[in-house]
């Protein structure tokens, strides 16, 4: 990747670019928080049953490895079989495989964050294989060849005048009809056909229930479930981080995620998937790439108790106004920044700094992940490892430097002034990015410090 | 070494110390388990809701209120020949009435297993759902549902909140996405 | 009881006004309150930006200077939160614990520590208040929006004290208005984006004055206002309790 055009303040300039679209995108999204806000309301033992999902979560990862034993164990006693990848290559690897062993070139995919971390669409049509993405954001935008710009709102990115270009273009409908009803009208008998002749279906999993080899896959538009349910193969991919305990667990976190992730009580189908339909193959992959690392990582480790509900990218005023391509990731925003660091820190290394560490995030978060702290201590991180240019680390050499003689700061302070209020011309142009779009603040004449030493005997 | 130990290895290793696993006492709290707060939530949902006295009545209920439906399937009736064919068969199905097991008051689901729907895709192909629940089978939240639904009893169970939708084009929210367009819930006595 | 003042550098530098009211408005609440001549900054714009290895020497400095208060007050909730979170110093561990236990924001000091309920000032201002977001998440000084649980702010609490202010309601009652840092100048796009719609927020509701418990914020909006021709000033929480019932308000 070019790190130089591809970096989030890059990104998000251009994204800038559209005020009115940066304003609408802004909107759209608060709203979402907004719904979750009311939702929250409405459950009293909202910051109680916060606790409870962590305090799970944090049970989950300190006993996964048993825990993925037992989940193994139950699932094969239910008739699945269970695959297990080191990395994403080997994940693709893994489901071309089994598509391939079933003579399989064409196939539905529900939504799974996970698919879109590991590329697995491209790899399928490299090896021959058409897969659909069949939720309808993601549809949208695989029409459009782009990725998803958030986990739970695929295409919050486009406008329906864009879809309603795109459903024409590959789906017939009528030039410039934007209409949502009509367009997903459109989308339910176009999905509907394919649902009918696929022969594999490849499900995300919400949950997997180590007690008993279940795997919940929550949808509203029932996609999951017309993939799985009519195809001979059913592959469901997993991160090995979405292990819940016991069944009873499910109450608490599917009271969590719809409220935390689009302001509703609960997805219209919560699927308990066990054993597979008589004469059908259910595959589970199983798959780490990075996570048992994550798992090491004493100060982001929590970071995998993530349930992909998205909360953090609504109420996350920079992700609002840069948009979720600006993170160029599969699961951007403020979970994206910690997350993707311990997949590549080079190619990453911009995210933790694309926030003013405001915090809101980690107080949204279902699962109370310290998403803000932890945000703080990747940029620690990543200077130290060198993942920093040799102009900053002077400056801060510099400023150090600076601050900690007082002698010198006092100096430098004045001096700076002056040549503020002598020169305005010197800090006021274009070559310095706070006067883009702000006034410098007025330079004083005396510092509190010289104020204090002239006046502090009255 | 295979993946699979190659990952277990790993994990065993970078695990941090095991923590107690918290207790679910009072996450309920007072939430309601009323019929009233249950009709609320499901026709929020964009679901409908009639309280009959019993089944003989919903023959007529969906003549008033679906006038066009050609293909009927109710789980329960003689003709039961769908249930070994091909699934794929199932897919002009109009309306489909199955019997539900539990209802959630505060968010409009009601759970069903193969126990109830013989044909796992029934209730997501046929484009109108109609599900049969006594009053009695109304809990508050989800916290009671999994205690009274215990350990697994089938390979597949679903809760179902509400007719499918989608609100992926500008937010703007569409009844009938690929599952059910519509939900109408029979609320028996008992 | 010794009190010694904080003054973070940018209010030092360019804002000393709001040093001076803080001073004051101490003072008239009974506090003997000291400045030490020897600080400077308390590191946090290296810190934030990954550099908190090189903020030893800040921190040496800051314990000398604070070691010997019975309270360190300082008018800001990001530069406070900072030093309760990140003052450490091996060779000073005792005298750091004793300052991070005993540094407040301003507005938190009056409220908890010296439980003002009462302030003779007066300033006839529609007046926004702008939550600062470090001290509030991480300060506490208000409830956030967030969270499912009672409201409270001691700013505000402490502006409805000063008679005559108005204070106005607001669409998004805490978002952040986007300085952040070094990110106003290295994310200078959605910086500036977050306090152009914070401001405008604001000004929809008629404040005539934004003000809050953070400089480094009201700086980044008055640079918007001032760039926006649009009339509208900002003046720091100390500044507006320290107006005397018998001067002039600023218009």
């Amino acid at each position: 990747m070019n790190r130089q055009t591809a970096d989030h303040a890059t990104l998000a300039d251009k994204f800038n670019e559209d005020e009115p679209r940066v304003d609408w995108h802004d909107q759209t999204l608060w709203w979402v928080r907004a719904k979750r806000d009311k939702m929250a309301w409405s459950i009293p033992e909202w910051e109680q049953l916060r606790e409870t999902a962590s305090a799970i979560k944090l049970n989950a990862l300190g006993n996964l490895h048993d825990y993925l034993v037992q989940f193994e164990q139950q699932a094969i006693q239910n008739g699945a079989i269970v695959h297990w990848a080191a990395d994403a290559e080997e994940h693709n690897q893994i489901v071309t495989g089994i598509l391939k062993k079933h003579g399989v070139h064409h196939l539905v995919k529900s939504k799974s964050m996970l698919t879109e971390e590991c590329h697995l669409n491209p790899h399928l049509m490299a090896n021959g294989i058409e897969v659909i993405d069949t939720d309808l954001g993601e549809r949208i935008v695989q029409l459009a060849k782009e990725p998803p710009s958030h986990i739970v709102l695929p295409c919050i990115h486009k406008k329906k005048e864009e879809i309603g270009e795109l459903f024409h273009e590959h789906l017939g409908t009528p030039a410039g009809n934007a209409d949502p009803q009509f367009l997903t009208a459109a989308a339910r008998q176009h999905l509907r056909k394919e649902f009918l002749q696929a022969k594999a279906a490849i499900t995300g999993v919400n949950f997997a229930v180590a007690e008993t080899g279940e795997m919940v896959v929550c949808t509203n538009e029932g996609n999951a479930d017309m993939g799985a349910h009519l195809a001979d193969v059913h592959i469901a991919c997993m991160g090995i981080e979405k292990i819940i305990p016991q069944r009873k667990h499910l109450g608490v976190f599917l009271r969590l995620l719809a409220r935390s992730a689009t302001g509703q009580p609960i997805t219209t189908y919560s699927s308990h998937f066990r054993q597979p339909r008589p004469g059908q193959e259910l595959h589970i992959v199983l798959v780490d790439n990075g996570r048992s690392r994550q798992l090491g990582r004493e100060d982001f480790r929590n970071s995998l108790k993530c349930i992909r509900c998205g909360a953090c990218m609504n109420t996350c005023p920079v992700y609002r106004r840069s948009g979720g391509h600006s993170y160029h990731t599969a699961v951007a925003g403020p979970i994206g920044a910690i997350l993707a660091p311990n997949l590549d820190m080079k190619d990453y290394a911009d995210l933790p700094f694309a926030s003013t560490l405001c915090g809101s995030c980690s107080n949204v978060c279902p699962v109370k992940i310290d998403i803000h702290q932890q945000l703080y201590k990747w940029r620690q991180v990543l200077v130290k490892e060198g993942y920093t240019t040799a102009a900053k680390t002077a400056g801060m050499k510099a400023m150090s430097g600076v601050l900690s003689t007082p002698a010198v700061y006092r100096t430098a302070g004045k001096m700076g002034r002056w040549v503020m209020r002598a020169f305005p011309g010197m800090v006021n142009n274009r070559l310095n990015p706070w006067y883009k779009q702000r006034e410098m603040p007025a330079p004083p004449k005396q510092s509190f410090s010289q104020w204090y030493e002239k006046n502090k005997k009255s | 070494m295979s993946s699979r130990d190659q990952i277990l290895a790993a994990v065993k290793q970078h695990q941090p110390e095991a923590s107690v696993l918290p207790s679910l006492e009072g996450l309920s709290g007072n939430m309601p388990g009323t019929l009233e707060a249950y009709r609320k939530v499901l026709e929020g949902l964009g679901g409908s809701l009639f309280e009959i006295k019993d089944e003989s009545e919903i023959p007529a209920l969906l003549a008033e209120h679906y006038p066009h439906l050609q293909r009927i399937i109710r789980v329960g009736d003689e003709q039961r020949a769908w249930i070994n064919e091909d699934p794929h068969l199932l897919e002009d199905v109009d309306m489909a009435v199955v019997p539900g097991q539990w209802g959630v008051a505060e968010n409009g689901a009601i759970w069903l297993t193969e126990a109830e729907i013989p044909v796992r895709v029934l209730p997501f192909i046929c484009q109108h759902l109609a599900i049969v629940l006594p009053a009695g089978r109304l809990l508050p939240t989800m916290h009671e549902a999994y205690e009274k639904i215990g350990a697994p009893q089938t390979g597949f169970g679903v809760f179902i909140a509400g007719p499918s939708k989608t609100a992926d084009i500008e937010q703007s929210l569409v009844l009938g996405a690929h599952g059910a367009k519509s939900l109408v819930v029979f609320i028996t006595a008992g | 009881m010794k009190v010694g003042l904080f003054i973070p550098c940018y209010i030092d530098q360019f804002y000393p006004q709001v040093g001076i009211a803080t001073l004051q408005l101490l003072q008239k609440l009974g506090c003997e309150v000291e400045f030490p001549q020897g600080q400077t900054c308390c590191g946090q714009p290296m810190a934030n930006s990954g550099y908190e290895h090189l903020t030893h020497q800040c921190n040496s400095l800051f314990i000398k200077n604070f070691a010997d208060y019975d309270y360190i007050v300082g008018p800001s909730g990001s530069c406070v939160l900072h030093i309760k979170d990140h003052l450490h110093d091996p060779a000073a561990e005792t005298a750091a614990t004793h300052i991070r236990e005993r540094i407040y924001e301003l507005t938190e000091f009056l409220t908890d520590v010296l439980k003002v309920e009462k302030l003779t000032a007066r300033f006839p201002c529609k007046v926004g208040l702008h939550q600062s977001c470090h001290g509030q998440r991480g300060l506490a000084l208000a409830q956030m929006s967030e969270l499912v649980a009672a409201p409270f702010s001691k700013p505000e609490q402490l502006l409805r004290m000063v008679e005559g202010v108005e204070l106005v309601p607001l669409d998004r009652q805490d978002e952040c208005c986007g300085f952040g840092g070094t990110f106003c100048v290295t994310e200078e796009a959605v910086s500036v984006k977050m306090g152009k719609d914070r401001v405008a927020d604001h000004v929809k509701h008629g404040a005539e004055v934004i003000t809050g418990t953070d400089v480094s914020c009201l700086m980044h909006m008055e640079g918007i206002l001032r760039r926006q021709h649009a009339g509208v000033k900002v003046m720091h929480i100390a500044e507006i309790l320290n107006q005397n019932i018998h001067e002039q308000a600023n218009s």
